[in-house]
């Protein structure tokens, strides 16, 4: 940094935008793991088995790259890295679409560990657990709750994601945080619009379980897990877009009609490039809420709102044109157009509406509605 | 000219003669389209009356007061909005005798063996063909592609290159296709929904007597306009009320749901709602516009806004929804005998509409269509046009 920036007056915070070395090594193994394992083909091959999710895949990721262990620091079991890498990884995984419990185990439950971990010797054990990808933990509520939003704290619970291949559940009660094993609960599964992230209704025995935090230490910790989660989300959605656009790009530059590749048309090329406009925020969106969740700066509530609002329609959006630029084609199941575009579509709503986003960002810039 | 005054009476006479609740409702079918009353459009002996068109509706109206059964335009829409015009406008007595009443009344289904692999949007480049037999009749070797219900269709459509000699457009020869003939093979291919509305159809050494070939030889392409003019209107050009079709689902959810409701998704709803309303009026002025029942490049306008608009209110609805938003129905498998395009659930009416942007022309070419034809813009620079078929790159 330069005398000048440093003397500047601080307004936002700086933050780190670009991709680092050890970034793009990780995301270079992540990919590499994927292409070889989960192909689109594969888990088009997998999506309505009883399980979506590919075998053997959990481990080399999650162990063996160490990916699960991203956020947690080393002396609790983990990398010692931050959000920027898990990011990364995440944009990978949403590029293939691929079915894993990382968003929700390596993420959202993992963060949410964090803090009750420094007090309780169940939760530093689990998160250990986890942080070396043995474990796989989900939190017990709905995939739509948003940072922030009221929890259930009694009976079943619907729509929980990935719940279906958890160890463990975590479920926030009226008295506290508690670990569930898996075995001790009841996971129905349900019927997802997007069939790589199953979705499943969970019942908990009431004082089931072993008490991680209590009734004062649940809120925050929970709500803490939500904002990684949703920050990070907005890094999946980044790599969907950006394989739609990549594969669309290269098959209206294969496919011919009217004597020429169709992608050589202005309308589809204009289409094309707006993508990649929109990617280009996408991109520096996510980054930031990476970011911000990593230095953990006072402005990433601001900063996740913001990139959720903006990559949740940019990826929906971007998979709309990669089946719409396909023509009937990307109307097939046997095409992986529909893959993506169901993911993103769930992922609008995962962690927080768009609405609910605009309106935290509205409270926290002061930016009041009409009364 | 028969007025809606005599239109009306002659209803009556049917209801009279078929009482609705003791007919059979394929007898009560065949006996309105026998009493021309089926299309009032369509010329007297072939289910109409020659009368205007605007004067269904007075036909209609009676008869669902009476109760009468109706033909189920959902299972047999290629039949009724676009085989049907094509047969009158193009076949010979004999065939408008033969097909049109069976067609109408729904005993016959029909597809359209239109796209191909190699020929979607650039349809005029198809490679299916037809060569002259013996016996005069004709033999079809080739591959379509996307055809919906050819699993539950009885007769097709079908385009054939018949001269690969000639320019695209000028060797394409149009036929009505047995879709039992041996030589036709349908097999399903499955949608992002699930289901497999539509199929690839493989024809080898299909035979079609030449008394079934609509229009002349090389002449395929000008018939085909009637049909491709037709399928868009039939997409999304039918009469609906307010709040009719995909809007009307997000506002049932929206009355019947407090609980969902955000500032966000009703600013949404209401730019949604306003544009359907609109689309709706715009329809109706085309109706009125029609009367001599021509759809010009108008019609390309109300698909243009259909297809818009069915993926973006569905899109909202199942926001809407949130959790259930993110579930679906069911995924199973199936071969459906209609095409409905606000069935079922919100996650379906999502996916389904997705087609409607490409089905019968896609959004992109229709956009063309309307910079050219409509605002007269100079069309691209083509290459295509005046080569011969067989010497296009492939
Ligand atoms: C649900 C569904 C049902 C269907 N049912 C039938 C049926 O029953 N019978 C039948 O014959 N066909 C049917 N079709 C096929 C349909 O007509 C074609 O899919 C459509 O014409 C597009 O052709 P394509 O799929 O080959 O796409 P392509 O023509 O390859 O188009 C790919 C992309 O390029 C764009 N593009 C192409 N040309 C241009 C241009 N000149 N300018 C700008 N953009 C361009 C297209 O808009 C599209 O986005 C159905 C399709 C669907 C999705």
């Amino acid at each position: 940094m330069t005398d000048v920036t440093e003397s500047a007056e601080p307004t936002e915070p700086t933050l780190d935008l670009l991709y680092s070395e050890t970034e793009e090594d990780l995301r270079a193994a992540v990919r590499a793991l994927l292409a070889d394992r989960a192909g689109h083909q594969a888990v088009l091959g997998l999506i309505e088995t009883d399980s979506p999710y590919v075998p053997g895949l959990w481990k080399p990721l999650a162990a063996d790259i160490g990916a699960a262990g991203l956020l947690v620091p080393e002396k609790l079991g983990g990398q010692g890295a931050s959000h920027r890498e898990a990011a990364v990884v995440l944009e990978e995984l949403g590029r293939a679409v691929t079915p894993l419990p990382y968003l929700t185990s390596s993420v959202v439950a993992t963060e949410t560990l964090l803090a009750p971990a420094g007090e309780s010797e169940a939760a530093a054990g689990l998160l250990a657990e986890l942080a070396g990808g043995r474990t796989v933990a989900v939190l017990a509520v709905p995939l739509s709750t948003a940072p922030g939003a009221e929890l259930p704290l009694t009976g079943p619970v619907a729509g929980v994601a990935d719940a279906a291949i958890a160890d463990v559940l975590l479920v926030p009660r009226a008295d506290g945080l508690y670990a569930v094993p898996a075995a001790e609960a009841t996971v129905e599964p349900q019927t997802p619009l997007d069939l790589t992230r199953p979705l499943a209704r969970v019942t908990t025995g009431a004082g089931s379980g072993t008490r991680l935090a209590g009734p004062e230490a649940t809120g925050p910790a929970v709500r803490r897990g939500l904002l990684a989660g949703a920050g990070l989300l907005a890094s999946e959605q980044l790599g969907l877009a950006e394989w739609c656009l990549e594969e669309t790009v290269r098959y209206t530059r294969e496919r011919h009609q009217f004597n020429r590749p169709v992608g050589s048309f202005q309308a589809l090329k204009h289409r094309m490039a707006q993508l990649w406009l929109d990617l280009v925020g996408a991109r520096a969106a996510a980054r930031a809420a990476a970011d911000s969740l990593a230095t953990g700066s006072a402005d990433a509530p601001l900063i996740v709102a913001v990139a959720q609002a903006y990559c949740s329609k940019v990826a929906v959006r971007a998979a709309e044109e990669c089946v719409q630029l396909h023509g009937g084609i990307g109307m097939t199941w046997e095409h992986s157009a529909h893959l993506a575009l169901k993911r993103a579509k769930s992922d609008q709503i995962a962690l927080g509406s768009t609405g609910r986003h605009q309106d935290a960002i509205a409270a926290l810039v002061g930016l009041e509605p009409p009364v | 000219m028969t007025g809606a005054e005599e239109l009306r009476a002659l209803t009556r006479k049917l209801l009279d003669a078929y009482p609705p609740a003791t007919t059979d409702r394929t007898d009560f079918l065949r006996a309105r389209f026998d009493a021309g009353l089926a299309w009032v459009h369509y010329p007297a002996g072939l289910g109409g009356l020659d009368a205007p068109r605007a004067l269904q509706a007075v036909v209609d109206a009676e008869l669902a007061a009476a109760g009468a059964p109706d033909n189920d335009p959902r299972k047999i829409g290629i039949g009724l909005g676009m085989a049907a015009p094509t047969v009158l406008a193009h076949g010979s007595d004999e065939v408008k005798r033969r097909f049109l009443r069976p067609l109408w009344v729904g005993e016959e289904v029909w597809c359209q063996l239109f796209s191909e692999p190699g020929a979607g949007s650039d349809l005029a480049a198809l490679a299916t063909r037809a060569v002259r037999g013996d016996a005069g009749d004709w033999i079809v070797d080739g591959q379509k592609v996307w055809t919906s219900s050819a699993h539950t269709a009885r007769w097709a459509i079908l385009i054939a290159r018949t001269d690969p000699d000639a320019p695209k457009h000028r060797g394409i020869t149009y036929f009505v296709c047995d879709m039992t003939d041996p030589g036709v093979e349908v097999r399903p291919l499955r949608q992002i929904t699930g289901e497999a509305e539509f199929n690839e159809v493989f024809l080898t050494g299909v035979r079609i007597p030449d008394a079934h070939r609509l229009g002349d030889i090389g002449d395929g392409w000008r018939v085909a306009q009637t049909t491709l003019m037709n399928e868009r209107v039939s997409i999304g050009g039918s009469r609906i009320p307010r709040e009719g079709g995909m809007i009307g689902k997000v506002a049932a959810t929206w009355r019947e749901r407090p609980e969902l409701r955000t500032h966000d998704l009703h600013r949404r709803l209401l730019d949604h709602w306003v544009d359907a309303e609109v689309a709706r009026l715009a329809g109706e002025r085309l109706r009125q516009q029609l009367v001599a029942g021509r759809p010009g490049p108008e019609g390309s306008a109300m698909k243009l806004a259909f297809a818009r608009l069915n993926q973006a209110i569905s899109g909202l609805e199942v926001e809407l929804l949130g959790d259930e938003g993110l579930l679906y129905g069911e995924w199973e498998m199936r071969r459906p005998e209609l095409v409905d395009f606000t069935g079922r659930d919100a996650g379906y009416r999502y996916l389904r509409s997705k087609g409607n942007s490409i089905e019968g022309g896609t959004s992109e070419v229709l956009l063309n269509i309307v910079a050219e034809r409509v605002l007269g813009l100079p069309p691209e620079p083509r290459n295509d046009k005046d080569v011969a078929w067989k010497d296009l790159a492939r």
